[in-house]
């Protein structure tokens, strides 16, 4: 069982506090009716899938509830960074090398 | 007492006798012992029947790696379990054992004659003697299969024992309280480190244990293991004895399973039977040791053929020989020790055969000092006897030839081809292997979690090795975790060091087609089964497992593997790393479905959620169903009444007179705050901002894919108060679909949502006479219909209680849904009771809900839809407002694939005579009479009989259904076909007259 460090509560729970929610970083368009329908299925299904580096987001639903973003490995599974909702995409590599 | 106890040795407590019975006969054994150990303290080697052969056999191990002495035991009714490792249980008073998968005993088996077949049940038999022809899958192989399939018998009562867990978190968590895992437990708690250490056996000290002759520190090896364990109590090292470190999962947490009372006579009441711990550890040590890897030769599974190892740990850890008469055939160092501590207790060594030509110097003296003859470069080609090993044939090696062979009398052979490091918890955290070229065995090499790996593991052999790095391990432990230490070497006299080498199966001047040469013992698989597997194809190790089923039985090749591999690499011609290892899972050894369950049993399982009003239902017969976890009244039968009747009075006495309905688990979301009209617009499909306070409309909630997900009435109590209903299963899934937008979409959003499910109590009256029965309980709202119109909602006080009133109906009918605190849910729906009394009011359950709805036309989300069903397939198109810019899933609403034709949609569907009814769920067909398989147009989603109606009726999903309004299509059902006519879904009062009151 993983432990996840909610960016909210500032502490570091078991898995099962929390609930995951899919991929990070697709915001929904402003205006859906502006998009073809390519653009919008895009938007709706496809998805990065990547080994290595995932961002993802999950929900502290457990505790506050609150959704947030997290950078995962998806090979070994281990969390790199989470971080709130809304915040950037933080930079991995600069993160490693200040450590 | 019994002839092959050794006085003198052994640490069973010599005062205290263990009667237990085997196969009915009553045997006598010690405190301390195991079933087996005491079983052959009797002389008893015979305790099983193999699982595909059934093949006599004999403990091969002394511990929980058994593949072979797998029994049944028993402490009355309920409480039996099949598969016990004899090896491992330990003897209490009165334990029942039987032996397994024998008939009519075990000395007699009928199912012996597979041997004799044994051609039919090579490698891949299961694919290749049950293809065909077709028809006798069914009917002969399946029966075949199922009778002869199992390991044991299952048990047949309910486990009556209780099963506990807990969770834990240290420091350091020492997995093996052997001579490395004490030595770093130690280490790590002189430090200052709070340190767990836990075994699987009764007793710490591991290999300790079986060899008491070494000296450790200056001390003899159980006076050191006194003293360390009793440092480790005082340092406050946390101690668990049979507890087995089962799996090893993220971020050092680490399942135990705790086995409490398996060795007490008698059971404390009430106490768990075992215990599930899950561990989190900061850091974690593994001093597993390793497994003693049997040789691969003809006839090495007969009773009596065991490996060195257990020899050694039955004679000085239980006080047993395992014979009077003993050959040893070894690749290993190690076995000389068995044969040297065996000969000292009074077995006649007859021979050690080394398959190695030049034996270590100072071994070979020492069996030269007992007299034991040394046969240098020689393979094993057989054994004799049958229920018992009689002889062993030994013959020469050299230049690649066996010759000169000649039997040699025995009792018992100890074999040894050397030793497999335990890395299985490792490989559950994704550490990978490294195959080591000169110990020819596979090492720990990247390491995934906080953890070190100390002693026999790392391939380490003797005990100043096993113990120093253990010593370095709870040291590198200690340190990580912030303390300060020093590695120091401990110090051991007369060890007992050890070198080896790795076979495939043993050479033979026989024909090695014809060798019953063993692999893997609990599957009965055999060297010839992998050699014929890689002649048939399988290259990788991964497919050489499942076609032969080496390593699948309950051991999980834990002796099994690095043989299996080796004969394997041989075969394909590679060398073992590149034909691959299989991969080690959870749990370690079998462990109880009881442990996993823990408390989630019976009522625990899980949660049952009951209304305010559950207890009236019960109290008034009802029979309830489950709808998500809510416990819910499904209909309120009278005397005499089925399902069926009860569900047509409560309908006909709803439509009427007025009925009564529990509405309580309906999920409920308040949403406030002064953006929540702009909230509700963005989510619903429904325009919000027109409607006023005081009135309701039913909503329509989409996913963004633009299928429908969840519906509800939902009213505006003020302009920036909503009271949304959702359905009974959907109220979590809507509130977090809510939560997700709101905080991750629209954070400039003023609104706050609310769960308030459980804060309401709701009931619903419905029928003609539901203001009659209501309207003397109301204060503070005029209930005509002028002032409260259809789809009204008021806050008064409702039989004295604060109210949320709504006027709507799910039926049809003239309806209310009243919401008051749930604390006052019984009380009102008492009053409603005594109020309604003059009007026979009725109370209905869900099934009657469900009928009334769907004379309507209305949908249950969920049943009516499935996920990919739109607003426009739903008839629900009015429910969607056109002129809205933006809703969740409107922009999907116009993809290509949603405007297509061919979508199915929602229609009625009436038989003919109106007498069937259709099955929910069954197929719609155009012709019944098309070749199969047919052309499926739809299925039935909804089927009731209308006691309005006077008959039964369906609703169906149909491809292109609107626009088949009128046409005919067939249902097959297991009696028949039945024709059916698409309709519209309003079927009862279309034009909404009833509720003009
Ligand atoms: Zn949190």
């Amino acid at each position: 069982m993983l432990l996840i460090h909610c960016p909210y509560c500032d502490e570091t729970l078991p898995e099962l506090e929390f609930a995951y929610a899919g991929e990070a970083h697709i915001e929904r368009p402003k205006d859906p009716s502006a998009l073809s329908d390519e653009e919008w299925r895009d938007f709706l299904f496809i998805r990065t899938n990547p080994k290595g580096t995932h961002y993802e987001r999950w929900r502290h639903v457990h505790g506050c509830a609150r959704y947030f973003n997290a950078a995962r490995d998806t090979v070994s599974d281990k969390f790199l960074t989470t971080y709130r909702a809304g915040e950037a995409r933080p930079d991995l590599d600069r993160k490693e090398a200040a450590e | 007492m019994s002839t092959y106890r050794v006085s003198g040795k052994g640490r069973v407590n010599r005062g205290e006798t263990v009667r237990f019975t085997f196969d009915g006969t009553s045997y006598e054994g010690y405190r301390g012992d195991t079933i087996a150990s005491a079983l052959l303290a009797h002389g008893v080697h015979l305790m099983g029947r193999s699982f595909k052969y059934h093949r006599p056999r004999g403990p091969v191990a002394a511990g929980t790696e058994e593949p072979n002495a797998l029994v049944g035991t028993s402490r009355g009714k309920g409480r039996f379990e099949p598969n016990t490792r004899a090896t491992a249980q330990e003897l209490r008073r009165g334990l029942t054992v039987e032996s397994q998968n024998k008939w009519p005993n075990l000395k007699f088996d009928v199912g012996g004659i597979n041997d004799r077949m044994y051609m039919l049940f090579s490698a891949g038999f299961y694919y290749k003697t049950f293809m065909w022809p077709r028809s006798f899958w069914d009917r002969v192989y399946e029966p075949i299969i199922r009778a002869a399939a199992g390991l044991g018998r299952p048990p047949e009562d309910l486990d009556p024992d209780r099963y506990a867990s807990r969770y834990l978190h240290t420091d350091l968590l020492v997995v093996g309280a052997g001579p490395a895992g004490i030595a770093a437990a130690l280490a790590a708690a002189r430090a200052g480190a709070e340190v767990t250490l836990m075994d699987e056996h009764a007793e710490m000290g591991g290999s300790l244990l079986s060899d008491p002759d070494v000296t450790i520190e200056g001390a003899p090896a159980w006076e050191w293991l006194a003293t360390q364990l009793a440092e480790l109590d005082r340092l406050g090292v946390r101690r668990m004895t049979r507890t087995t470190a089962i799996g090893y999962y993220h971020q050092n947490m680490v399942g135990l399973c705790e086995k409490l009372t398996d060795h007490l006579d008698d059971v404390p009441a009430d106490a768990p039977r075992e215990r599930m711990w899950r561990v989190r550890a900061n850091r974690v040590v593994l001093a597993q040791g390793a497994l003693e890897k049997p040789l691969v030769f003809d006839g090495n599974d007969r009773p009596g053929v065991m490996l060195a190892g257990a020899a050694q740990t039955y004679l000085n850890r239980y006080g047993v020989k395992v014979g009077d008469r003993a050959v040893i055939v070894t690749s290993h160092d190690s076995a000389y020790y068995a044969a040297f501590d065996l000969a000292d207790a009074g077995t006649r060594i007859a021979a050690i055969v080394d398959t190695r030509d030049t034996p270590r110097d100072d071994l070979a003296q020492e069996a030269k000092r007992r007299g034991i003859d040394l046969l240098a470069g020689h393979t094993v080609t057989g054994t004799s006897g049958r229920l018992r090993v009689k002889s062993v044939r030994v013959a020469r090696v050299s230049g690649g030839k066996v010759t000169d062979g000649r039997a040699v009398a025995c009792d018992c052979l100890l074999m040894c081809g050397g030793w497999t490091p335990s890395l299985h918890l490792f490989s559950h955290t994704k550490g990978t292997l490294k195959f080591d070229d000169a110990l020819q065995a596979f090492l720990p090499d990247y390491s995934a979690e906080d953890c070190h790996i100390a002693g026999a593991g790392r391939g380490l052999w003797g005990y100043e090795a096993t113990l120093s790095d253990g010593n370095a391990a709870g040291v590198a432990a200690a340190v990580a975790l912030g303390h300060e230490a020093q590695e120091s070497r401990i110090e051991v006299q007369g060890d007992r060091p050890g070198t080896g080498v790795t076979h495939k199966e043993l050479p033979t001047d026989g024909q090695p087609g014809r060798a019953r040469a063993f692999v893997d013992f609990q599957n009965d698989v055999t060297a010839k089964d992998i050699r014929l597997a890689v002649r048939e194809g399988m290259r990788s190790i991964e497919h050489v497992k499942r076609y032969t089923t080496n390593g699948m039985a309950t051991d999980q090749g834990k002796m099994s593997n690095i043989n299996g591999l080796m004969i394997a690499s041989d075969a394909v011609g590679k060398a073992p790393p590149q034909v691959g290892l299989t991969t080690f899972r959870p749990p370690y050894t079998p462990t109880t479905f009881g442990t996993f369950a823990g408390y989630h049993r019976g009522g625990h399982f899980e949660v049952t959620r009951k209304t305010p009003i559950d207890a009236w239902a019960e109290s008034h017969g009802a029979a309830f169903e489950p709808v998500s976890l809510w416990r819910r009244a499904w209909y309120f039968p009278k005397a005499g009444e089925d399902m069926d009747a009860a569900v047509a009075r409560e309908c006909a006495a709803t439509r009427n007179s007025v009925g009564i309905f529990d509405a309580s688990t309906l999920g409920k979301i308040e949403v406030q705050g002064p953006d929540a009209v702009e909230f509700m617009n963005r989510m619903y499909t429904n325009p919000w901002t027109k409607l006023g306070i005081g009135r309701a409309r039913y909503g329509l909630l989409l996913g963004e894919d633009g299928f429908i997900r969840d519906d509800g009435v939902i009213g505006r109590l003020a302009q920036d108060l909503f009271h949304v209903t959702t359905t009974t299963g959907g109220a979590a899934r809507v509130l977090t679909m809510m939560e997700d937008y709101l905080q991750t979409e629209w954070p400039d959003l003023d609104v706050w949502l609310t769960s308030t499910t459980e804060q309401w109590a709701t009931i619903a009256l419905n029928g003609p006479n539901a203001r009659r029965v209501l309207e003397p309980l109301v204060e503070g709202q005029d209930m005509s219909a002028e002032a409260f119109p259809h789809m009204s909602v008021a806050e008064c006080r409702v039989a004295g209680f604060p109210a949320r009133l709504f006027r709507i109906s799910f039926t049809g009918e003239l309806g209310f849904e009243i919401n008051v605190p749930a604390r006052h849910g019984l009380a009102l729906w008492e009053a409603l009771m005594k109020s309604g009394a003059q009007y026979d009011i009725c109370p209905y359950g869900t099934e009657t809900m469900h009928v009334l709805r769907a004379e309507k036309g209305f949908i249950i989300v969920g049943q009516d839809t499935d996920g990919t069903v739109t607003p426009g397939d739903a008839n629900l198109s009015w429910a969607v407002g056109k002129k809205k810019p933006d809703f969740v899933g409107m922009r999907s609403l116009a993809r290509p694939d949603l405007v297509a034709p061919g979508r199915k949609q929602l229609v009625g569907l009436m038989t003919g005579d109106g007498k069937v009814k259709l099955e929910e769920g069954a197929q719609i067909v155009a012709d019944p009479n098309q070749p199969k398989p047919m052309k499926m147009l739809g299925h039935v989603t909804s089927s009731y009989y209308s006691a309005a109606l006077g008959r039964h009726f369906a609703m169906a999903l149909i491809e292109g259904g609107h626009e088949m309004e009128g046409r005919e299509v067939y249902v097959p059902m297991p009696d028949g076909n039945h024709a059916a006519k698409i309709t519209t879904t309003a079927f009862y009062d279309p034009e909404g007259e009833r509720l003009k009151v």
